[in-house]
């Protein structure tokens, strides 16, 4: 057993006091259930009246947000299409598939934390705006966390693009500066505005020096004592040499121009060609990657990993990745100066910059309080095949865990469980018996969701399942006096059993009435009527009942006794099928042939001689006796009747 | 291709439906209606797909449909029909049946007129009754007919509060669907692959016609009758096959054309171009199928993605030459002749698609996946 990583969080049930009563719970697949026993801790046997409730206690609450439901919905097409990425793809097109494929997930991150952003805002009490603003918090550190990854472990950036790509990373993320722009050059004297350098700075920082470049010459303009000074630094901004996409410059040469640079920068501070303007000056020792200038802009910085880009970009453009975590840990410890400890964000990003991804993966799954983030970023690190040497101490691996954990608390929502199946579909070890637990447990309150469970069931191949299924609507249709949609859905299910219980409904239905109900049905069960003995006895003897309707009498006679010499019809229908044979016999042309009649009169004579003699006789019994006596009797009469009228016609057909 | 926007809500998607224009209009809908299922709490909502005439390259947001308003509806919405402009028919899985009323003023909508037990079960042995599903509805102003899991047809008036008539034990399966032939006929399908017409000047609880399916009793989960020619029907059943019927002659479909790989959910003719008509299946995919005479020439600009059907026609009606401008190019049955082109609308799979509408040029579909497409170009 491994050491707990923390403390598990307890969660208050309100209304239930742990302390004065015992409480009871058993696990469901998502959820838990949770009660008081009537034990008291003191033993006594005292009845205080306790809580009558049950709880129901959900692991995975973010399942049940409205607004992260499409996060899940959208999220799932995208997990679907990333399943079925062709594995042989390879090299560059695979790469950029994957890069495409994390940037879709996180533009839903974005979409879904935008709306998140508009409700809070026009929440109307501060308590749910407040729960919405920190809803948006949680999305915009997953996109972070997400977005640094994505750079990290599925783009690979090489030395020189890494640091672009970790510019644009903090520009998106630290967007305070657009506002403040907006605000700032929307007055009517830009360079008086009091945020005027403010905005100038940040722009540096952020590596925007064609925008701060424009800044300084609105200065120049306003203030022409120093623009002299502007006009220096801005040409020490448009001189700056950076990478471009599409250069095709070495690392070395940019390193070379990059020194020259720099050079010139430092000379013009050791000219001292700024000391009139401190605000140059601060401007350009940020220029220089100097550690002190920078700090002095924490508030702008407003964190380290700002902090950490912006250092690297001045002072050492073309970082290798390898170099990355150290001087992440500095900028972490420059910039928090031992005043606050860092917090689970900072660990997470902290050990991405490491490369530890499963570090990365922990520290989330222990932050987050949902189980999306973590499963869908470490099934596309998967993919990446960055996790393959991993396996947890028990049953599957790191990937495979923590979707089935995501997929189970889809299915304990009510109507999240259709996204849960896909995703079970792609766990290979142990996605299947989930999903062959999950889908049973699926309430069934019409025909229409049935079938969609039934569809699941069918394209998996879960017999078991599907006949489950069957068996429960079935059951259903029974109970509802719906004996035809009983009859469909056994028939579907292929379930013998079943098919004969209902038929011998059906039957014991038509003893009593005199007529058969859902003739629609029976009369067009084809081949599906082979699935049981007595589905088939029902659908010939309605045969029989149809042909004997169209007077095609020869038919129906002949029919009828091979119901009972083949031993399909249940003995203890024969006595209704021999009176069935009665008004038959009594037709004024003859119908049973004299062989024919012979089979019957056995037919009878083994129904009579098989008769059981048991039990007391009672008044009631007697009487039942009686009319079966007398039914008999007029039968064994119509038997010699039409035996004798069968032999003279034979005899003397024969004879003409 | 055409422009389809999705828009995620939050709720799964079982039906929608375009408001209907008045007749002699020239403008085309915007709004419809969309009902949900398997949600704690379901609703019946109004869209607006609003004014977005601008189409510009950066368009995002105005392709979006907007919510008008909801109301609650107890149970899943198992069909939704617009009875006239305003008013709003929906059938529940609790076997009522209400009519909304929607006020465009204030954009609210409010119950109008309710049957809360239209359909049920009667137990065994006691008279006590449990509800069963509504499945289908269709209107024909002033009359609304139902049917249920329960086997039941009724026969509505929007201002009665009782059935004007039922029909008990219609059919011993579930009925899925309805539709009308012609007033007072109405059509019917069934789960185990049947076919009936019902006419409402008859008394009695029996058919007028049964056509069915050879054999394998398929379900039959929707059916639509061609606008122009009220003898054809289409119908679509749970292995996808999408059946065309000519109820004048014989008991079987007259083509039976292979679809959709599971529940075909939906089948609309356009109601103005008859000769296309869209299915919708749990397959998660949305086809239109083209069987203008003129396809070989539209094929390149209809053919995307698109695939040629295979007939498997019984060649029951060949009466060539009768009328043969009118003959519906629905029940010709020379496949050399007469290629159906399919195309399928949406861009990737996704889970089921349970409904869609068309109506002039707008298409409109709801999914599982939670996700209501919109079209304003059809035929682009």
């Amino acid at each position: 057993m491994e050491e707990l990583d923390c403390e598990p969080a307890v969660t208050w049930i309100p209304g239930v006091n742990s302390k004065k009563k015992q409480m009871c719970f058993d696990w469901g697949p998502g959820e838990m259930l949770l009660c008081e026993t009537s034990f008291n801790q003191t033993g006594k046997s005292e009845k205080v009246p306790s809580c009558p409730f049950i709880y129901i206690i959900r692991k995975d609450v973010d399942v049940y947000s409205q607004i992260l439901r499409k996060l899940f919905n959208e999220s799932h097409g995208i997990f679907v299409g990333l399943q079925k990425i062709e594995e042989e793809l390879s090299g560059k097109s695979r790469k950029a598939q994957l890069v495409r494929v994390s940037k879709n997930y996180r533009s839903v991150i974005r979409a879904c934390m935008e709306e998140m952003h508009q409700v809070a805002i026009a929440a109307k009490d501060p308590a749910s705006g407040r729960q919405f603003s920190s809803q948006v918090s949680i999305l915009s550190a997953m996109e972070l966390i997400w977005n640094l990854c994505e750079i990290l472990f599925i783009e690979v950036a090489p030395a020189g693009p890494l640091l672009l790509h970790l510019l644009d990373w903090v520009r998106l993320h630290v967007c305070e500066v657009d506002s403040l722009s907006a605000d700032v050059l929307g007055g009517d004297n830009p360079s008086k505005h009091e945020n005027f350098w403010d905005l100038v700075t940040v722009l540096v920082l952020q590596g925007r020096l064609d925008e701060a470049r424009q800044m300084l010459a609105k200065e120049a303009d306003a203030n022409p004592s120093c623009a002299g000074m502007c006009r220096v630094l801005g040409d020490l901004m448009r001189t700056m040499p950076i990478l471009s996409p599409g250069n095709t410059q070495t690392l070395t040469e940019l390193e070379l121009k990059w020194q020259h640079w720099r050079e010139e920068c430092e000379r013009h501070l050791q000219d001292n060609t700024f000391a009139a303007n401190p605000r140059l000056e601060s401007l350009c020792k940020i220029m220089l990657g100097d550690e002190a200038a920078l700090l002095e802009q924490k508030e702008l910085l407003s964190n380290w990993y700002h902090f950490l880009v912006t250092r690297l970009l001045y002072s050492n453009p073309t970082v290798k990745p390898i170099d990355l975590h150290f001087y992440a840990q500095s900028s972490l410890d420059m910039f928090l100066g031992g005043e606050s400890s860092p917090e689970p964000l900072d660990n997470i990003l902290m050990a991405a910059f490491e490369f530890d991804i499963h570090q990365v993966i922990k520290e989330c799954s222990i932050a987050l309080s949902n189980w999306w983030f973590v499963a869908h970023l470490t099934d596309l690190l998967d993919h990446c095949r960055l996790l393959q040497s991993h396996n947890l101490y028990f049953g599957s691996n790191m990937r495979e865990f923590l979707l089935l954990e995501y997929a189970s608390g889809l299915f304990a929502h009510h109507s999240l469980w259709q996204l849960g199946v896909d995703y079970f579909d792609y766990c290979p070890e142990l996605g299947r018996v989930s999903l062959e637990l999950h889908i049973e447990r699926i309430p069934l309150n019409t025909e229409q969701k049935a079938l969609k469970v039934l569809r699941i069931c069918e394209q998996r191949q879960m017999t078991e399942q599907v006949k489950s299924i069957c068996k429960i609507l079935a059951m259903k249709a029974v109970r509802n006096n719906r004996l035809g949609s009983a009859l469909s859905w056994s028939i579907r299910a292929k379930d013998a059993a079943f098919a004969t219980l209902v038929s011998d409904r059906f039957l014991r239905d038509y003893c009593e009435r005199g007529c058969f109900s859902d003739l629609d049905l029976i009369d067009n069960l084809g081949s599906a009527m082979m699935l049981s003995d007595r589905l088939t006895f029902l659908g010939k003897y309605r045969e029989f009942h149809r042909l004997y309707g169209e007077k095609r009498f020869g038919d129906a006679a002949s029919l009828l006794l091979s119901l009972m010499t083949s031993q399909i019809a249940p003995r203890s229908f024969w006595m209704t099928l021999l009176t069935d044979a009665l008004p038959l016999l009594e037709q004024k042309q003859v119908i049973f042939s004299a062989e024919q009649t012979y089979e019957l009169m056995r037919c009878l004579e083994d129904l009579a001689s098989g008769r059981p003699e048991c039990g007391e006789p009672d008044a009631q019994r007697l009487q039942d006796d009686d009319i079966e006596t007398t039914k008999v009797e007029m039968l064994r009469l119509a038997l010699a009747r039409n035996l004798a009228r069968a032999i003279i016609r034979e005899g003397s057909l024969e004879g003409s | 291709m055409e422009e389809i926007y999705a828009k995620f809500v939050s709720q799964k998607i079982s039906k929608t439906r375009w408001r209907p224009v008045p007749s002699g209009s020239l403008q085309t809908t915007e709004t419809f209606a969309t009902g949900s299922w398997d949600n704690e709490e379901n609703c019946v909502s109004l869209w607006s797909i609003g004014d977005f005439g601008n189409l510009d390259s950066d368009g995002g947001f105005e392709g979006d449909h907007q919510l008008l308003c909801d109301i609650r509806h107890h149970g899943d919405v198992m069909d939704l029909q617009f009875f006239d402009q305003e008013r709003i028919v929906a059938a529940s899985s609790t076997g009522c049946v209400t009519v909304f009323l929607h006020h465009p003023n204030n954009q609210t909508l409010s119950v109008n007129q309710q049957w809360p037990a239209a359909h049920y079960h009667t137990g065994p042995s006691s008279p006590s009754y449990s509800s069963a599903p509504c499945t289908g509805i269709v209107c024909d102003n002033p009359e609304i007919v139902t049917v249920g899991e329960d086997g039941r047809i009724n026969l509505f008036r929007v201002d009665h509060k009782e059935a004007v008539r039922t029909i008990d034990n219609a059919d011993s399966s579930t009925l899925h669907a309805v539709t009308f032939l012609r007033t007072p006929e109405i059509v019917t399908v069934n789960s185990i692959g049947q076919l009936k017409i019902w006419d409402f000047r008859q008394q009695g609880s029996e058919p007028c016609q049964i056509l069915s399916l050879t054999g394998d009793r398929v379900p039959l989960h929707c059916v639509d009758r061609h606008p122009d020619q009220q003898h054809v029907v289409a119908t679509g059943g749970q292995d996808g096959m999408l059946s065309i019927w000519d109820v004048r002659q014989g008991t079987m479909p007259v083509s039976l054309l292979k679809a959709h790989e599971a529940e075909m959910w939906e089948v609309h003719f356009h109601p103005s171009n008859p000769d296309h008509l869209f299915t919708c299946s749990e397959d998660g995919s949305l086809w239109h199928w083209d069987a203008s005479t003129d396809a070989p020439e539209k094929s390149s600009l209809f053919h995307q993605g698109g695939r040629s059907s295979t007939f498997l026609s019984h060649s029951l009606s060949n009466q060539a030459g009768v009328h043969q401008s009118l003959v519906s190019s629905w029940l010709s049955t020379d496949p050399a002749k007469d290629r159906i082109e399919i195309t399928s609308l949406l861009p990737s799979r996704t889970l089921s698609v349970n409904s869609l509408d068309v109506l002039g040029p707008c298409l409109v579909c709801g999914t599982d996946a939670e996700a209501i497409y919109v079209t304003r170009q059809l035929f682009s």
